[in-house]
């Protein structure tokens, strides 16, 4: 069925989740199986509303759960088509069954978390709870910081996922509310332009090729499920992050934006840095240049790619830092939070001694405002001064009453 | 396949039925068709059975209820004649004997370890109806 182009202006006025169905529109997507669920909802919306204009040709599959919506999505990619959906908090929650279903199938699938946080208590706001709830699911994780990331990050996940050396499935990220529901100025491509940086989906061990049937979902017990175990994390560690910095590569030369895998910010002679995701790599980065103002040389660092983890990369970013921040906006429960252990992990066979503390931060939707990262900006140029950490490595930034602190 | 390397199989777990290109499956029987060593056809999935229908075909007339009925396909029949039944597939539920029509049945269901010869020899003997 023929379907309609948009014509798109240069600039369009979006918010992140309608950057994302742009950008879904755009790739030509062949299934589309969703369940709604805020703060994701207008991405499937405005997508299920573009359908019923004809300005999609792919199928639009309404099931009764996010159980069923990445059920849905395996079962299409395994059938050979180009699959996407959208969720959070509580729905991906639902999901995560199947996430591990789909990267050990290896299904290039793309998938909209819209991030929010973990009930209870239940909250709409956003976090990233949910984010760090798939980071052991074998999914690539992209992390997009406002709506123009979220719109671009999209094209990307295709272009990596669908890559025949990658075949693994691959969220896009984005924080719930400040980046899904905050318009903003989205330079976009046109839809020739878009559609062809993603190409046409290569179908790979499809089971609608009727002369080559294959069973996809087996099962292996110890006589093989290692194998297959090692050889997807091993295609995971050493095949991602080059593609991703192809795309990366080749997506600037299309639209003029420039992506890295670790995002640096007034690093070049930074003595204390803030390591974070989200949204809050942009407020972060605004105070970076105050505190500079100040005398603090203060950089960002900012994960573009959360999974596989940029080991090295962050390792480089950071090694000449004296004092750094790791900034995990979920709940650790019992541990120092994901960022401190990553960070901790890449520097610790390094030459670098930096002295690291870990904050939590932001949990279900509290803001991190400027005042708070001066706090942490200062601490860590207090840890420079004295020449030992201060304070406990873990704190609590932005919670109520009296400091709370661990570790 | 035993020796074969962590990264040697082709990715995500996923298993060829065929060698080669499918051709004419619907015009080629099982037993003809070029299933591959890792197709559910060829390996067995039968493993957990604990009872096993063993047929007789002294008593069958081939009314083909058990080929309809079996939920595995496992009775092999040609040519509208049974032959027996693919033991590497059948999961031992007795269907196939409930559904047997004859007097006595042409299925019955015997312990896996029992031998099919002996049981064979030992089949019950025509029931008489009760008037």
């Amino acid at each position: 069925m023929a379907f309609d182009k948009v014509e798109l202006k240069d600039i369009e006025v979006w918010d992140g989740n309608f950057a994302a169905s742009q950008a879904m529109r755009q790739c030509q997507i062949d299934v589309v199986a969703a369940y709604p669920i805020t703060p994701s909802t207008p991405i499937v919306e405005g997508y299920g509303n573009m359908k019923a204009n004809n300005l999609i040709e792919g199928e639009f599959v309404m099931v009764e759960s996010e159980h069923a919506a990445m059920s849905g999505c395996i079962g299409a990619a395994a059938a050979g088509g180009r699959v996407a959906t959208a969720t959070s908090s509580q729905g991906f929650a639902l999901m995560v069954e199947t996430l591990y279903q789909a990267s050990g199938m290896r299904l290039p699938i793309v998938l909209n978390v819209v991030n929010r946080a973990l009930a209870a208590p239940l909250n709409v706001n956003g976090d990233h709870s949910d984010m760090y709830l798939g980071r052991d699911s074998g999914w690539i994780q992209l992390d997009a910081y406002c709506p123009q990331d979220a719109y671009d990050m999209n094209f990307i996940a295709f272009k990596v996922a669908e890559d025949h050396d990658v075949r693994l499935p691959c969220m896009v990220h984005q924080d719930g509310f400040m980046t899904s529901h905050t318009a903003q100025g989205v330079h976009t491509l046109d839809d020739d332009t878009a559609y062809g940086f993603v190409g046409e989906f290569k179908p790979m061990n499809d089971m609608l090729d009727f002369e080559h049937p294959v069973t996809h979902g087996v099962q292996t017990e110890e006589d093989w499920h290692f194998e297959h175990k090692a050889r997807q994390h091993n295609d995971l560690m050493t095949k991602v992050l080059p593609k991703i910095q192809a795309a990366f590569d080749d997506f600037e030369k299309i639209s003029g934006r420039k992506y890295n895998i670790v995002e640096k910010y007034d690093m070049e002679d930074a003595d204390v840095a803030v390591v974070c995701m989200g949204t809050s790599v942009e407020t972060a980065r605004e105070v970076a240049g105050e505190m500079r103002e100040k005398g603090i040389k203060a950089g960002v660092v900012g994960l573009r790619v959360v999974r596989p983890f940029p080991f090295f990369e962050i390792a480089e970013a950071l090694k000449e830092v004296k004092a750094i921040a790791a900034l995990d906006r979920s709940s650790p429960n019992g541990a120092p939070g994901m960022l401190f252990n990553e960070i901790a992990g890449c520097l610790i066979n390094t030459p670098a001694n930096p002295m690291l503390s870990g904050f939590v931060y932001g949990l279900g939707g509290r803001d991190l405002t400027k005042k708070h990262l001066v706090e942490i900006y200062t601490q860590l140029q207090a840890n420079v001064d004295a020449g030992k950490l201060t304070t406990p490595q873990q704190q609590f930034i932005g919670v109520r009453g009296p400091k709370l602190s661990f570790l | 396949m035993a020796n074969t390397g962590w990264d040697e199989f082709e990715i995500g777990a996923m298993l060829r039925t065929f060698e080669g290109e499918a051709g004419d499956i619907a015009g080629t029987l099982q037993e003809d068709r070029n299933y591959t060593q890792n197709s559910s056809f060829s390996a067995s999935v039968a493993d957990w059975r604990i009872e096993k229908p063993v047929f007789n075909k002294d008593f069958c007339i081939d009314c083909q209820f058990c080929w309809v009925y079996c939920p595995d396909l496992s009775i092999i029949s040609r040519d509208k004649k049974m032959i027996g039944v693919d033991m590497d597939h059948c999961k031992g539920c007795g269907i196939c004997v409930e559904v047997c029509p004859t007097n006595p049945k042409s299925l019955l269901m015997f312990p896996e370890k029992d031998d099919e010869e002996e049981v064979i020899a030992g089949w019950p003997e025509k029931e008489k109806k009760e008037k």
